[in-house]
């Protein structure tokens, strides 16, 4: 299952079983400055996969070719199969959601504003939000642990604050309004860059077993971009590690997360072992190489 | 830069933003109706409401109605609609931006319809084109020029609309037409460089429904897309990203609100000539008293710029009488003290 080419590109398949949401070849660059080649990632239904890399090795890029938000210049993103430049953004919004590393607004909305805009993919064009859709953005709202700012300004919240409200925002887009609904969890896809980059010890820990409860009782697919190797080993199920525009290795995280491929990833020695108490992988940089 | 404004009471309940888009745009238009009835009744000669409608007495004998309906209603309306036009842009304009400080006139708009206008009146071409004036056509199609550049230059370099150029290709082409203007001015005799001078400032000297009626169809068009901007403007405000993963067409949202905006200040401008402030205090402050929400904003700006414009020009026709006053004059002085307030007030 982990590919481990000693040449070429090493395919970030996790399981071939049911892929929904697949990079197939895909290159990116930034005019002339290329930024990944050739690289394939497969996500299963259900998924909870961490997307490790150095700082520029394409971690943001290859999360928003993921969402559609970049076309790639060679290869195709595909969502249940459909390559995702054919679908419309409301379908893809329906399914797929995605918490920037920052979030800057232009005008001063409510915190009960933004999370309802999560909600525009299951409006009519001049629709307004109702008792559903409030309901559904309150629910979000406590499950981000974020339910006492709901009238506060969203500028005036911590990055803290306003990473989770944004996490809620994402989430209320995935609610269907109708109980019927023929659509399972399982399709959703959350992807979040650098989650917990301005959370406190105790939100860090708060928003890992959110994204784990997400997927384990609610069957949704994460991925998650992150420096945090701990955070990654402690949450996911599998890691795709990136360097040097292409995937390095890929796997459960058990498997790739060894001093090897941390040596070569970040050019640093590390000790990792399974720490005393929480019995999950920790990982102490001792030098850089 | 953020001019920070306190949002207004977000709904807490499911009915209370229909209800309060209900109320704030029943109470804006009320205004507006308000400086309509009121503006025309106020100038040298007085004349009385109850007599305007006196339907006892006939139109043709009705001098008080006739002052009302044929030389000062059309006059009000004039500017009803350009300051409707320039708030409604200037929201747009903000929002497409993700900048508060964009007006209607930053892309460069005006300075294409002023270059127009200052073409034909200067270069002295006749002032009238088989009976249509020239001034309002030259200053519209100056304005589609800049339009077209701009849009141009902002899509050339890559798939999509790029704000930044878009901005930047704005402010360079406002500089650039100043500058042939104030070359045409140099070559051109004292009285039509005069005449042209008077034209930037801004004018509502409007004295039939002729103008209106040409410049209506544009608006009409216009205000037709506005109606469907509002939430896709609420989403950019998250920026770009953000917008399209909640499921907006970014680029289609971009190029209807550049398009409209610019196509409605083509029009505002080519009736009342480059009034300024309207487009960037009207929006401020409505945000004020009403929040963030474009449902809300969008409207509301409308109503009160309208409102706002007539009332300023009734100020430029008496606060000098019978001297009459630029109206562009009136907003900019009431426009910068009043904007220089917003900067400062919540530091």
């Amino acid at each position: 299952m982990i590919p481990a080419h000693a040449s070429g590109s090493v395919s970030g398949v996790i399981d071939e079983a049911s892929p929904l949401l697949r990079a197939d070849a895909v290159s990116f660059s930034y005019g002339s400055h290329a930024v990944l080649h050739d690289v394939d990632v497969t996500v299963p239904a259900g998924g909870l996969v961490g997307v490790l890399g150095p700082n520029g090795s394409g971690k943001t890029t290859l999360l928003k070719l993921l969402a559609g938000l970049l076309t790639p210049g060679a290869g195709r993103v595909t969502l249940d199969g459909r390559d995702t430049a054919g679908l419309d953004r409301v379908t893809i919004a329906r399914r797929l959601a995605v918490v920037p590393q920052e979030t800057e607004l232009a005008f001063d909305y409510s915190v009960l504003e933004i999370v309802l805009m999560g909600r525009y993919p299951h409006l009519h064009a001049f629709e307004l939000e109702g008792p559903a859709d409030l309901d559904i953005a309150r629910r979000m709202l406590a499950a981000t642990g974020t339910a006492d700012l709901e009238q506060r300004s969203f500028r005036t919240l911590s990055g803290g604050e306003k990473q989770r409200v944004i996490l809620a925002s994402a989430l209320a887009q995935f609610e269907s309004r109708t109980t019927t609904d023929d659509d399972p969890g399982a399709s959703r896809v959350l992807l979040l860059d650098e989650p917990t980059s301005s959370l406190d010890l105790a939100f860090q820990l708060e928003t890992a077993a959110l994204l784990g409860r997400l997927n384990r009782d609610h069957g949704m697919t994460v991925i998650v971009c992150t420096h945090d190797l701990n955070f990654a080993a402690g949450l996911c199920r599998d890691l795709v590690l990136l360097r040097d525009r292409r995937i390095l290795a890929a796997g459960p995280t058990d498997a790739v997360l060894t001093p090897d491929t941390i040596a070569a990833v970040y050019d640093v020695d590390a000790d990792v072992h399974r720490h005393a108490v929480s019995r999950q992988l920790t990982v102490v940089p001792l030098a850089r190489r | 830069m953020s001019v920070s404004t306190i949002p207004a009471v977000a709904p807490v309940t499911a009915g209370d933003l229909r209800r309060r888009i209900w109320l704030v745009q029943i109470g804006f238009a009320a205004l507006t109706v308000l400086a309509c009835v009121t503006a025309p009744l106020i100038g040298p000669t007085t004349i009385s409401l109850r007599q305007v409608f006196d339907s006892s007495i006939p139109f043709a004998e009705n001098v008080d109605a006739q002052i009302f309906f044929i030389a000062r209603l059309p006059r009000a309306l004039a500017g009803a609609l350009v300051g409707a036009s320039l708030a409604a842009a200037g929201v747009v304009l903000q929002a497409l931006l993700r900048n508060p400080l964009a007006t209607p006139f930053t892309l460069g708009v005006s300075a294409g319809a002023s270059l127009g206008a200052m073409l034909v009146i200067t270069l002295g071409l006749p002032l009238t084109v088989v009976g249509v004036p020239a001034v309002p056509i030259a200053s519209f199609a100056g304005a589609l020029a800049a339009v077209a550049v701009v849009y141009a230059l902002a899509t050339l370099r890559r798939q999509g609309l790029s704000t930044n150029v878009l901005l930047l290709a704005g402010v360079t082409l406002n500089s650039l037409f100043s500058a042939i203007i104030l070359f045409v001015q140099y070559l051109a005799d004292f009285t039509r460089s005069f005449q042209a001078v008077r034209w930037v400032m801004g004018n509502l000297d409007v004295s039939s429904y002729g103008p209106i009626l040409s410049a209506l169809p544009l608006m009409g068009i216009a205000f037709v897309v506005f109606a469907r901007l509002p939430r896709a403007l609420n989403l950019l405000t998250l920026g770009a990203e953000g917008a399209a993963t909640r499921g907006i067409d970014v680029l289609r949202t971009q190029r209807l609100a550049f398009l409209s905006a610019s196509l409605v200040t083509g029009a505002a401008v080519a009736l009342g000539g480059p009034i300024g402030f309207i487009g960037i205090i009207i929006p401020h402050l409505v945000r004020l008293l009403v929040g963030a929400d474009h449902r809300l904003v969008l409207p509301a700006s409308a109503f009160l710029g309208a409102a706002f414009l007539v009332a300023c020009d009734v100020a430029a026709r008496t606060v000098l009488s019978p001297m009459e006053l630029p109206v562009g004059v009136i907003t900019a002085m009431l426009g910068g003290p009043f904007f220089l307030w917003l900067l400062i007030r919540h530091r």
